[in-house]
Parts: C-alpha cells; sequence; structure tokens
C-alpha cells in the first residue's frame, strides 16, 4: 500500500500544487473550522488540520471530546454545524470543496463521500421503511422500479443484511442495533462513493457486533478499494481496521503516520499517554499512571502546545510556542517539541 | 456452584435465585420475558466482582435490584446475612451500605445543584453519616479524597466536566460509608485519558475505605484490571463465574469465548499482522 510518504506538513506555507489525479483523494490542507462563542468570540475547534486520506486506504481519525474529531468529518462531508465558518482547503480529486458551491456539495455528498453516522436510529428516518431509504439515490437516477429494488436488496445483502427482500420492508425502529447499522452502511454504499466517512461506527454496538461490523466495513474497503475516514475514540478499534492514523488534541493534530508504528512507538507524549490507558483484555495490565486534568477544550485552548499542562516531558518552550507538525522520523509526523525524546523512549 | 460459595463464610452480599420479568408489550419483546432468570452471586468483603455481558444479558438488572432501585420478582438479596429489603422498603442502614455508581454522571446530578449541595443532601438523608464537626471542612476533605479542589464544592454538576462529575458522583455514594459499591458501566462514557484516572481512583479508595465492589461493565480489559473475580451473564443468566485471570485465559463456556474471540486488543497478533500494511479484523 502506497501510504507512507503522502503526508503534507501542517502549516505549509508554499503553495501546493494542485494534486494530479493520481494523488490523494482527499487532502485536507490548514482547514479551521470556528464556531460562534460566548460575547461574540470565535471559537476555533479545528485549528489548522492537515493531513491526506490516501486512495484504498483507512485513515484512523483519534480523539477525545472536543479534539475536533467529529467536526473534521462534518467538514468534509459539507455538512458543519449552523454559523461555523471554514477556511483553509479541503481537497477533493484536486477541486477544494470550501469554494464549491451548495449544488456541488450536495452532488459530492452521497455519491462521491458519504458518512456513517454512530446512531443509525438517529440517521434514519424513523417514518420511512428502510428499503425507501437505502433506494433513494437509485430512484433519484430515475431508475424503473424493478432495477432500483434490485439494487436495493443487492445493497442489503451486501451491508449483510439477511433475508433483504423483507428486511427492507422494515422501519429502523423494527430491527436491531447492528442490523440497523447494516442498513446505514447500504445506505452509503447506494451511491457508490468514493471515500466513506464513519464517524464511531460501532461505539453504540455491543462487543460481538462490533467485531462483525468492523469486518465488513474492512471488506467492503478493500474489495471497493474505498478511502475510508474512521473517526473513533476507541484505539482498539482504529488499530484493528485502519492503516494510517492522525491523532487530534483540543483541535490540532497530535501525530499522524502508519497505524502500527504510531501505536506501538509513538510519537507525541499524548498519544503514548492513551496507548497506555488502553487495558489488555488477554492479560493483566496494571492500572495506568493517568494524565492529570481534563483534555483541553478549544473555547479555552491552552497557551503554545495545548496539551503542555498534562505532558510529562514539559519544558519552558512548550509553554509560549506551539509545535509545527514536522517529520520527525521518516514517514512520522509530530507536533512535540521533544518528539525524539519521545520516540526514543 | 462454587464450593467457596457453598461454604457461605466470609460473604457481604448474597444474591440467591434471583429472578427479574419485565411485564408490558414491550416492542419485539414477549410479554413477560425474564430478564434475570435465577442468577445467584456473591462478593466477599473488599472484594470486586466483575459482571460482564452485553446489552439485554440482565447485568444492570441485577445491578439495580441489589442497590434497591428495581424489585426483583424472586429470590433473596442479603448484606452480611442480613436480607436487604424490597426496593423502596429497606431500612436506612441498608439503604446507606449499597451504594450506586452510574454511567452517566450528568443524568444522574442534578446539573443545577451545586456539588456542596448535592453532598448536604445526602448527609441529610442519612444523618448518621453527617460529620460532627465543621462540615465544610469536612466536605473539602471528601472532595480531596476524589481529587477535586474546594472550590469544586460551589460550582454547579451542570458545570462540571464528565470527570468531575464522575468524581462527585462517587463522593456522594461515599459519603455515606457504603460497604459496597455497584457501579453500573461507572467508566464506559468517559474519555480514555479521563477512564484511566477515575479507574485508579476507585482502586485507591477501595483499598483505603476497604470497600467491596459489584463492577458492571462492557469492558473486559477494564474488568481484567479492577475485578477479583469475574461473572459472565448472557440473556438472563450467569454462564460463568470465577476469578478474573481463569475466566478470561481459560474460558470454559462457550459464551465466554465468543464474547473473548469478539474483544479487541490494541496489539494483537493477528492473521496478517506484521510488516506489511494489511489489517485483519479479528
Amino acid at each position: 500500500m502506497s501510504a507512507a510518504g503522502t503526508a503534507r506538513e501542517h502549516g505549509d506555507t508554499k503553495p501546493s500544487p494542485t494534486p494530479a489525479v493520481d494523488g490523494p483523494p482527499l487532502r485536507i490542507e490548514n482547514l479551521v473550522v470556528e464556531l460562534p462563542g460566548p460575547h461574540g468570540t470565535r471559537v476555533r475547534v479545528v485549528d489548522g488540520v492537515s493531513f491526506d486520506v490516501p486512495r484504498a486506504t483507512t485513515v484512523g481519525l483519534i480523539g477525545e471530546s472536543g479534539s475536533g474529531k467529529t467536526m473534521t468529518a462534518q467538514a468534509v462531508l459539507g455538512l458543519p454545524p449552523e454559523r461555523a465558518t471554514l477556511t483553509g482547503r479541503l481537497l477533493w480529486h484536486g477541486e477544494d470543496l470550501i469554494a464549491a458551491g451548495p449544488a456541488r456539495r450536495r452532488t459530492v455528498r452521497g455519491r462521491e463521500i458519504a458518512m456513517i453516522f454512530q446512531d443509525p436510529l438517529a440517521a434514519l428516518n424513523p417514518t420511512q421503511r428502510i428499503g425507501r431509504q437505502v433506494g433513494e439515490i437509485p430512484r433519484r437516477d430515475r431508475l424503473p422500479r424493478a432495477e432500483v429494488r434490485r439494487r436495493v436488496v443487492e445493497l442489503l445483502d451486501r451491508a449483510g443484511v439477511p433475508e433483504p427482500e423483507r428486511r427492507m420492508r422494515a422501519y429502523p425502529h423494527e430491527l436491531s442495533g447492528g442490523l440497523r447499522q447494516r442498513a446505514m452502511i447500504a445506505l452509503a454504499l447506494a451511491g457508490r462513493p468514493a471515500l466513506l466517512l464513519a464517524d464511531e461506527p460501532t461505539t453504540a454496538l455491543d462487543v460481538t457486533v462490533q467485531s462483525r461490523i468492523l469486518r465488513l466495513l474492512a471488506d467492503i474497503q478493500a474489495a471497493d478499494g474505498l478511502a475510508m475516514l474512521l473517526v473513533s475514540h476507541d484505539l482498539r478499534v482504529v488499530s484493528h481496521v485502519a492503516q494510517r492514523v492522525v491523532v487530534m488534541y483540543a483541535g490540532r493534530v497530535c501525530e499522524h503516520g502508519p497505524a502500527r508504528d504510531v501505536l506501538r512507538r509513538p510519537a507525541h507524549p499524548y498519544t503514548a499517554a492513551l496507548v497506555r490507558s488502553v487495558p489488555a483484555v488477554r492479560t493483566r495490565t496494571a492500572l495506568a499512571d493517568p494524565l492529570p486534568g481534563a483534555p483541553a477544550t478549544p473555547a479555552n485552548r491552552p497557551a503554545g502546545c495545548a496539551f503542555h499542562p498534562r505532558c510529562p516531558l514539559v519544558r519552558a518552550r512548550c509553554r509560549d510556542e506551539v509545535p509545527e507538525v514536522r517529520e520527525v522520523a521518516s514517514g512520522r509526523w509530530s507536533a512535540c517539541h521533544a518528539a525524539e525524546e519521545v520516540l526514543g523512549s | 456452584m462454587s464450593a467457596e460459595e457453598k461454604a457461605g463464610e466470609g460473604r457481604l452480599l448474597d444474591v440467591r435465585d434471583l429472578r427479574v420479568s419485565y411485564g408490558g408489550r414491550g416492542i419485539g419483546r414477549r410479554r413477560g420475558a425474564p430478564a434475570v432468570d435465577g442468577v445467584s452471586l456473591s462478593v466477599a468483603p473488599e472484594e470486586t466482582l466483575g459482571l460482564v455481558g452485553e446489552s439485554g444479558s440482565g447485568k444492570t438488572t441485577v445491578a439495580r435490584c441489589v442497590a434497591g432501585l428495581l424489585r426483583p420478582g424472586a429470590g433473596t438479596i442479603t448484606l452480611d446475612g442480613r436480607p436487604l429489603g424490597r426496593a423502596g422498603r429497606r431500612t436506612p442502614e441498608s439503604r446507606r451500605a449499597v451504594q450506586m455508581v452510574f454511567q452517566d454522571p450528568r443524568s444522574s446530578l442534578n446539573p443545577r445543584m451545586t456539588v456542596a449541595s448535592i453532598i448536604a443532601e445526602v448527609w441529610h438523608t442519612h444523618p448518621v453519616t453527617a460529620p460532627d464537626g465543621d462540615r465544610t471542612e469536612a466536605l473539602h476533605r471528601l472532595l480531596a479524597d476524589m481529587g477535586l479542589d474546594p472550590e469544586v464544592a460551589s460550582r454547579r454538576a451542570g458545570d462540571l466536566s464528565g470527570g468531575q462529575c464522575q468524581r462527585v458522583s462517587i463522593a456522594r455514594a461515599l459519603a455515606v460509608r457504603p460497604r459496597l459499591l455497584v457501579c453500573d458501566e461507572a467508566v464506559s462514557a468517559l474519555d480514555v485519558s479521563v477512564q484511566a484516572q477515575i479507574l485508579r481512583l476507585l482502586a485507591d479508595l477501595r483499598a483505603r475505605h476497604r470497600l467491596a465492589m459489584l463492577f458492571i461493565s462492557h469492558d473486559l480489559g477494564v474488568v481484567h484490571q479492577i475485578a477479583d473475580r469475574v461473572a459472565v451473564m448472557h440473556r438472563g443468566v450467569l454462564v460463568e463465574e470465577g476469578r478474573t485471570g481463569d475466566v478470561l485465559t481459560a474460558p470454559r463456556h462457550a459464551y465466554t469465548r465468543t464474547l473473548l474471540d469478539a474483544a479487541l486488543d490494541l496489539d494483537d497478533s493477528v492473521p496478517g499482522d506484521g510488516t506489511t500494511d494489511d489489517k485483519a479484523v479479528v
């Protein structure tokens, strides 16, 4: 897989050439999302985020609440919250989606970029049968009814819904959580997207269902050569499906690189702390020394490195100098002044 | 049941043949289908029993019966050999002895009450546990015990972070000096870095206050870290019980094996693991 070497430097000042057709399908450049805060202020919930989602690759976007991971996905989808302002570039096959008009965004959404949400019960229409919702895009393509029906059955079957002819007549509430998520996946695949965004797709599911849904997503991603952006707080989930990871904290990227390398040998103290706090299932892990304090929020992001008040390696420079995301080892990008030290430890 | 349970010695909590049915005509559920169908378990003093299972397995129903929030259809629950009594009719003493920490501290604390009044309320309900001397000082000591600054006392629960809220929930539970703490997914809704803090706090408090815990969680990794013994529930019955290390490394019941097979570890040696970028989902 050509995952390595596609990362872009954060805050790259060089005017970047429009990626050629063989470049990554999605390139996020210096994305800033601002929301209205109290007393007329603007809160930067996403602050200068840059990374690529290469073709046929799953990128895991890891972060805690307030990290901006969901907001980044919503910006890519073109559904940011009301009154949000977006700057930077979202290059979709070289075309800047931030500059694109609403009509173009609507075409891209669903047909080129599709999203799987955490809570299918909230994302699906409760008043419409599953088949009608999955068939919306084929219907809009003015396919004959029998053809739409055939396509819906095929999509549901592909998403692992048993007895699709029967289930397509069910309403969302009549299905189990796992089946609803499968219906959601069928709906997402209906437009034959090139990029699948999945925001905590298995967080609400039981473990046995979770592992089946993750396997399904990995199979579809591999079979269709999809690019996938998997947003999750769960390092275990990400480590099982993603080839690359991006770790976010308080609206900024901490580090990114090949998933296995980042999770085995982090280049940022925050990633290291996250990895340490995941208990093993099959062996007894001693309780980790937890990080002090609560995750920083974009609304009161500390000066300098946002992580510095919780960082075990904090030094004077971290308190006032925002670290750039830089390549600290081959293919490894980190926004830590002491990244080399973290890598070496 | 195991020999040690038959001995009946040294038990704090003893649940015998617990049965609960939810009536009504719930969607997709048979009328009166049992949620808990004859569960027996026990917790020794200062012991932590992990209760694991998927949603619908009945683990939360067991917890709610133990905490006195739900009336079982049949079965007995005793603490130190004395029946705990029906939900809603427990003596103040037995209500005090079993305290519960819920999954979502934001919905289990009144967002408009200050932390000080939340604690004052439980001291009012259980006057025997109220401090004799300076209550403010006692409150600050209690908060410090939870790793909270004294100024949190005057803040409203709704203004606290998720981790702070859960610390206040634990403070509220421990303010009345319980014998048994029932934690129902108490760390599941928290951020990973905060989850580690709360687990450490629970382990410290357990040792310092000599608490027994009934620790309900769907996360086998967390249970492996904190529980001495583990009980596995499936469809209302207890399918396996034993020492945590035994159950989670050498499960005897097929369902426990299914659960373990599905549980993800961060860095498994899975098929496809190697130098390539190919990932296998197990």
